[in-house]
């Protein structure tokens, strides 16, 4: 089983926990169907980490061990029973939005 | 530094304690950095004021909602991170609301998602649980359920035009909603850039209500287009529904036919340009905006804050800045910073992307500094609890 390790401000919606094991049919599969077997225990999740579109947040970072996906095949990224996921704020995120 | 006349709730970081009677104020302020809730007596004299709420988020909508039996309030919260969503409050912001999913989400086959909830305005006494959302990328959305869920207006997002709007220099959003107090099908919204629409079929269909609103950054000859303006407000007049007051990209407007034309009524300010104006809450020939030098320096000319005051609808104007810095103050006010809370005298409340607010209790004669330091202010609501 996957581990997801979730950042302090998602904690919350999932029950306070930081680390998430989650039960992937098969054992395997990629970072999309773990994200989705996380939102079907903990929905609040899912919806922080990827807009209605499915796509990943543009300030948030995924990585599958120590790589972020962006480097490797985004959502479709393998993860394997013993992989670790960090779900990690990006540092730009910070920066202030457009003002009118 | 202490402001006069305002204590704290909760400690230096707290958001509980507020609690408000029947005739007390609320004035809302959101922040690129969370909210602030200020409550007075009816006197308007001293002020308490809890927050910040949702520390590190930006709220650019705030709303109370007094109908039906509410103290409810409504914000739309967007972090950089995590995304927008709306939360409320029924306990003047103790606790708020946290939806585990979106409430606010663009149905499958938009390919759109949304950036930001720009405006949150409850609908007339006749819908008491509708409450209508104008967000980024410029869309409508409604709830039915007072803001707990909301649906895509779909009449305006099919809207022929939609594709050949343009972002601002904010985004592409529809930041202002006017329901019709006296035809609960009659609304209007505005766009940057986009320009005015109307509805008068409760949002089934909308129609371009630009004419004679003038788009300085078009080509001369395609100055008037049918849409496209970047009109950054629009007040509605109180007791006239059919008169509208507009702040433009440069211009303001006043119309006296429910949007159809709208008349150029801003030559005589300091400068035409800003983003807010504010309507009178009982005469509709009162009018304020908080003119800025320029598009291209939006701060207040001179380093002078002025707020500027008609009394007949536009013919004539005179700067108000009684109790307002004298000098060197180089202040932006943006679209939601300004408004009134509806009271007699009229209270009026301005914020600044330089995070001071100023109130006044009698319709811009005086001002006093609310608060001094508060992060970058994107919204200002006030609102007296029933």
């Amino acid at each position: 089983m996957p581990t997801v390790h979730l950042p302090a401000a998602l904690g919350s919606y999932a029950g306070g926990q930081r680390r998430v094991r989650v039960e992937l049919e098969g054992g395997a599969g990629t970072v999309a169907t773990v994200l989705e077997a996380l939102a079907a225990a903990h929905p609040g999740v899912r919806q922080r980490v990827l807009d209605e579109r499915g796509t990943l947040r543009p300030h948030v970072n995924v990585f599958v061990n120590d790589e972020s996906v962006r480097w490797l095949a985004g959502l479709d990224t393998p993860v394997g029973v013993d992989d670790e996921i960090w779900i990690i704020p990006a540092v730009s995120g910070g920066a202030p939005a457009p003002v009118r | 530094m202490d402001v006069d006349g305002l204590t704290r709730t909760g400690g230096p970081s707290g958001t509980g304690g507020l609690t408000a009677a029947a005739g007390d104020l609320l004035v809302l302020v959101g922040t690129m950095k969370g909210a602030f809730v200020f409550r007075s007596g009816p006197d308007r004299r001293e002020f308490q004021v809890s927050g910040p709420h949702f520390p590190g988020h930006a709220v650019y909508a705030l709303a109370f909602d007094g109908r039906a039996g509410r103290r409810r309030l409504l914000a739309g919260t967007t972090s950089s991170h995590w995304g927008a969503v709306v939360r409320s409050s029924d306990d003047l912001g103790r606790t708020w609301t946290d939806p585990a999913e979106g409430n606010v989400r663009f149905p499958a086959g938009t390919d759109a998602a949304l950036a930001q909830v720009w405006q949150l305005t409850p609908a007339g006494p006749d819908r008491p649980d509708t409450v209508w959302a104008g967000v980024q990328p410029a869309a409508l959305f409604r709830s039915d359920d007072a803001g707990e869920t909301f649906e895509l207006v779909r009449g305006l997002w099919d809207h022929p035009h939609r594709p050949r709007w343009m972002p601002g220099g904010g985004g592409l959003c529809l930041h202002t909603i006017v329901p019709d107090p006296s035809d609960p099908d009659r609304m209007w919204v505005a766009i940057s850039t986009g320009g005015v629409y109307r509805t008068e079929d409760g949002g089934g269909t909308w129609q371009a209500r630009n004419r004679g609103i003038r788009a300085v950054f078009l080509p001369e000859p395609d100055q008037y287009p049918e849409f496209g303006q970047c009109v950054h407000k629009v007040a509605p007049a109180a007791g006239r529904p059919e008169r509208l007051y507009l702040q433009h990209h440069w211009g303001v407007y006043r119309s006296d036919d429910a949007g159809e034309s709208w008349t150029d009524i801003g030559k005589s300010l300091s400068s035409d340009f800003g983003f807010p104006i504010v309507a009178h809450p009982s005469d509709p020939d009162r009018a304020w905006v908080v003119p800025l030098t320029s598009d291209e320096f939006r701060c207040t000319p001179d380093g002078r804050p002025q707020v500027w005051r008609t009394l007949d609808a536009g013919a004539s104007w005179e700067p108000l800045a009684g109790g307002l810095p004298e000098r060197d103050a180089w202040l932006t006010v943006l679209r939601d910073g300004f408004t009134t809370d509806g009271m007699d005298p009229a209270g009026l409340y301005f914020g600044t992307r330089t995070g001071q607010v100023f109130a006044s209790a009698d319709e811009g004669e005086r001002w006093r500094l609310l608060a001094g330091w508060l992060p970058p202010v994107v919204c200002v609501k006030a609102a007296v609890v029933p």
